[in-house]
């Protein structure tokens, strides 16, 4: 299992004692707000709508049954009791005073753990398939080039005034996990003629221009990754606009310039930055690799949870919406709920927390991964253990059988928390996903993802859902623009506005509308929202939110 | 005046704790938005801004919220200061 070495351990001590000190000079008046803002913003710390709000970095999703319960005990020593798991896999607390934060920063120290590049315009963690290192379609695990991208891009000397925040994806399945091409960077792993490589693109992002990267080499060799990478960020550096914060990211660059003018310029920074790596990467990464090298799963009998699952009717529920497959057949990629209906999407207590943390000692190597759809992954389960491990998430309130369905939804933590936020998220969430399971509808609608953003910086990534809602401020009420058709795998696609907004009260019937819709329009119920949707086109959705709500009023 | 004066209270965070704090009548900073001064002249507004933003050691990101007065004391004027006023509108896990 990956270690921080004790480089790392040494600059996140250092990083957390100058942040106390920080700390301390802006409460004895040294330093004003305007001098600390962008201090405790380097270190994850946000002042939001009721509270301050640490975001922890989780880098690439992967943590340790140790640090779990460290975040729980964070949880409950600083802050109230749980904590909020985010679309880019890290976890917020949402209520620490200031005074305490310099001590929740020593405390994710104990365990290797920190706030660095959660936050600023910097280079921020990267992200990735949470089922990384498990998962049965995978190419190669990419957690050990997040890792080198990590070490590489931590207070990168030339980078360190760059026009605005940077955020790099790399996938390294087949099926796309990680929503790369809404990334800055995406990054695919793919393997040509028995080589391992990166397919590159760029200038993906979403917020209020959203755009979908385009692809800038089909085949980046392993050994070319950090110099390319650097070459895309230096360029981007160069030009990228310092004059306008809302089109400073690079996909405005890429889109201004055009894909082949940024491309040259890429290619233009390339060999004399490939020349100065002089292969010290290379020696990392294969010190990374071994690092990352899979668990030694042992040999395990399957037939038992055969058998158990034609006997248990929960246990077949949960285990079709929860249970992947694993590289190796004996064991199985397990994804957590953090959607129990009603509940707001991606919040953990830290005794669920705890849970958690004990499971994966117990039978899962010691290994979680937070997904960027706020769940959380038990990714080496053997199935064996899968039917004790359901009882066991079942009384911690964690087996919630919702995994890809209507309540399995993104949202961001909209005005019930966050300062940029111009309407709620989270209420709506919870009323989705206990409207349609008192409808019955859920398990019969199938395959859906609704994804919502409480402000047009997109947090809930809503251009990417199926369905997307995004909450606005219209003349001091809120409103919700729908989106139809997002797609945030590698068929990825934006979703397209269907019309006028909805009040607050009116999104839940324009939903069931929608649904109902679906379920009259679909061929069989093997036929998804998306695939129905895409074979009809918008129209007769647009007719069920609209014109049949137009009809219901003249009545 | 560039923008039209809207009136209401003079609101912030605190600077150790982060949460919602008001300015009452005795320049005092209060937890309650019904206990905040409620003020509908622009200058006294402006001045008491001044006031407020005169003590970064006690609050962050003071401004002047948008309130109408109501039998109690002032109210919000708008959903987002209703919510700074009441906290979140979700039952928070574990409570």
């Amino acid at each position: 299992m990956f270690q921080p070495s004790d480089f790392d351990r040494a600059a996140v001590r250092a990083r957390a004692e100058q942040f106390r000190h920080q700390v301390a000079r802006r409460l004895d008046g040294s330093l004003t707000e305007d001098e600390f803002k962008p201090l405790r913003l380097m270190n994850g710390l946000y002042l939001q709508l009721h509270a301050y709000m640490l975001r922890v970095a989780i880098p690439y999703g992967t943590i340790n049954a140790r640090q779990m319960c460290q975040l729980a005990k964070i949880a409950d020593v600083w802050d109230r009791g749980y904590g909020h798991f985010t679309t880019r896999q890290n976890i917020q607390f949402n209520w620490p005073k200031l005074v305490d934060v310099p001590d929740m920063i020593d405390a994710l120290a104990d365990v290797g753990m920190h706030a660095i590049q959660t936050s600023g315009n910097a280079i921020r963690n990267t992200t990735t398939d949470a089922f990384a290192g498990a998962a049965a379609d995978e190419i190669a695990d990419p957690r050990p080039y997040a890792e080198l991208i990590r070490q590489w891009s931590t207070d990168h000397p030339e980078f360190q005034f760059l026009p605005r925040k940077f955020k790099i994806a790399i996938n390294g399945a087949r099926a796309d996990r990680a929503a790369i091409r809404g990334h800055d960077v995406g990054l695919q792993v793919v393997e040509r003629e028995g080589e391992i490589g990166f397919q590159v693109f760029v200038g993906g992002g979403l917020g209020r221009t959203p755009m979908i990267a385009k692809e800038l080499r089909s085949f980046l060799p392993v050994a070319d990754l950090l110099p390319y990478l650097e070459s895309i960020v230096a360029a981007w550096n160069l030009a990228g606009r310092r004059d306008n914060k809302y089109k400073a990211r690079i996909k405005i660059t890429v889109h201004e310039l055009g894909i082949e003018t940024f491309s040259e310029m890429v290619e233009a920074e390339f060999p004399a930055r490939r020349a100065a790596f002089k292969g010290a990467d290379q020696a990392i990464l294969a010190d990374l690799k071994a690092q990352f090298a899979p668990p030694v799963l042992p040999a395990r009998e399957s037939e038992s949870f055969e058998a158990a699952l034609n006997v248990d009717a929960l246990l077949r529920d949960w285990a079709a919406r929860s249970v992947s497959p694993h590289h190796n057949p004996d064991y199985a990629v397990v994804t957590v709920s953090l959607k129990d209906h009603g509940a707001p999407p991606g919040d953990a207590t830290s005794d669920q927390m705890r849970l958690l943390a004990e499971l994966a000692e117990r039978y899962g190597q010691s290994e979680l991964r937070i997904s960027h759809e706020q769940n959380v992954i038990l990714p080496h389960i053997a199935k064996a253990d899968l039917p004790a491990l359901f009882e066991a998430l079942r009384k911690g309130g964690l087996a919630t059988a919702n995994i890809g369905l209507t309540s399995d939804i993104i949202a961001c933590p909209g005005m019930d928390y966050c300062a940029l936020a111009t309407a709620r998220s989270i209420p709506l969430a919870q009323q989705i996903a206990t409207h349609f399971r008192d409808l019955g509808l859920e398990q019969e609608i199938g395959a859906l993802k609704i994804k919502i953003s409480g402000c047009i910086n997109a947090c809930g990534h809503h251009h990417l859902g199926h369905i997307g809602i995004l909450g606005l401020d219209r003349a001091g009420v809120e409103n919700y623009q729908i989106t139809l058709g997002g797609d945030a795998t590698e068929t990825m696609a934006l979703g397209e506005r269907a019309g006028p907004g909805f009040a607050y009260t009116e999104v839940i019937p324009a939903l069931e509308r929608l649904l109902r819709a679906y379920l009259e329009l679909r061929e069989n119920a093997t036929e998804s929202f998306l695939e129905t949707l895409r074979r009809l086109g918008p129209d007769p959705f647009k007719e069920a939110l609209y014109a049949e709500a137009q009809r219901h009023a003249a009545q | 005046m560039s923008k039209k004066f809207i009136p209401g209270v003079i609101s912030a965070n605190d600077l150790r704790e982060g949460h919602v704090v008001y300015m009452n009548d005795a320049g005092q900073w209060v937890l309650r938005l019904s206990d905040a001064a409620f003020l509908d002249d622009p200058v006294i507004a402006e001045m008491w801004l001044d006031l407020a933003n005169a003590q970064p050691d006690k609050v962050v990101g003071a401004y002047l919220a948008p309130a109408t007065l109501g039998p109690n004391g002032p109210e919000p004027a708008h959903f987002r200061e209703a919510f700074r006023a009441s906290g979140p509108s979700i039952e928070l896990p574990g409570s």
